[in-house]
């Protein structure tokens, strides 16, 4: 299993760099994630989808698609995509230390 | 492995996804296939050409209908499939299933698929053969273009024909 640093403390991920174990993340780490995905600085819209990422992953064990995500977040599909154009789901997913979301929709 | 232009140590970049007809089944894959491709960062177009051009016009597009008859998957009788309203039946049978899993309308699709960031473009010769213009079309299509100007648009990506 890869593992990475991110502000200083090792985690382990898979091969795409999902976190294999979502105990791991702190908030302190986004940023770092985010660089690497090419996401650049996250403002607070970003962060708005990162944190409802991991409510989303505590209460139902998985991370929305993104209409799920726009639906149940209340945050434009244009403004996801503007916020995370190499694909919301999967890079808020990817930020908030959470698995990659398996929705087909 | 081979590597060329339409992907990146294996993966796919660009898609151009063609929509050549108007029936339920028909039109549905290419919309997943070209949501799904925006959802995991890949560039997407749709071309829509002949009844697939239903799928973005203003007075149709709601009103798309599952194929009753020659759609040997439905494993009803021929004849059965044919009958008045059964495919309107059918129709509405499939959008409550759907709705039930939470997979949008045609419209609402469409419309989604465009907030991704996706390009919707009508084929110029079927918009000709049917005597449409572009206002005939919903407000979220880029372009009419020509089979020419979709290959440029297509340059440097894979091409997907539905």
């Amino acid at each position: 299993m890869p593992v990475k640093i991110y502000a200083g403390t090792e985690v382990t991920v898979n091969d795409e760099g999902f976190f294999t174990d979502p105990q791991q993340w702190r908030e302190d780490m986004a940023p770092d994630i985010a660089a690497e995905a090419g996401t650049g600085t996250l403002t607070e819209p970003h962060w708005q989808v990162i944190k409802f990422m991991r409510h989303e992953y505590a209460e139902k064990g998985t991370g929305p698609s993104v209409r799920a995500l726009s639906k149940t977040s209340g945050v434009s599909i244009k403004e996801l995509y503007e916020l995370f154009p190499k694909g919301p789901a999967k890079l808020a997913a990817k930020i908030a230390g959470i698995p990659k979301p398996r929705g087909c929709i | 492995m081979t590597e060329n232009s339409t992907t990146t140590g294996g993966k796919i970049e660009k898609v151009s996804i063609i929509v050549s007809k108007g029936s339920l089944e028909g039109i549905y894959p290419a919309l997943i296939m070209a949501n799904g491709a925006r959802a995991e960062g890949i560039e997407a177009n749709l071309f829509f050409t002949f009844f697939g051009l239903d799928a973005i016009h203003k007075a149709r597009h709601e009103h798309i209908k599952l194929a009753t008859v020659g759609n040997p998957g439905l494993h009803m009788a021929t004849w059965a499939g044919g009958l008045p309203g059964v495919s309107s039946v059918m129709t509405h049978y499939m959008a409550h299933k759907m709705g039930e899993l939470d997979i949008p309308s045609i419209p609402e699709f469409v419309e989604m698929i465009a907030d991704t960031g996706a390009g919707l473009y009508g084929c110029k010769a079927s918009v000709d053969l049917f005597g449409l213009t572009r206002d005939d079309f919903i407000d979220q299509v880029k372009d009419i273009i020509t089979v020419g100007e979709f290959y440029d648009l297509a340059a440097g990506g894979q091409i997907i024909f539905t």
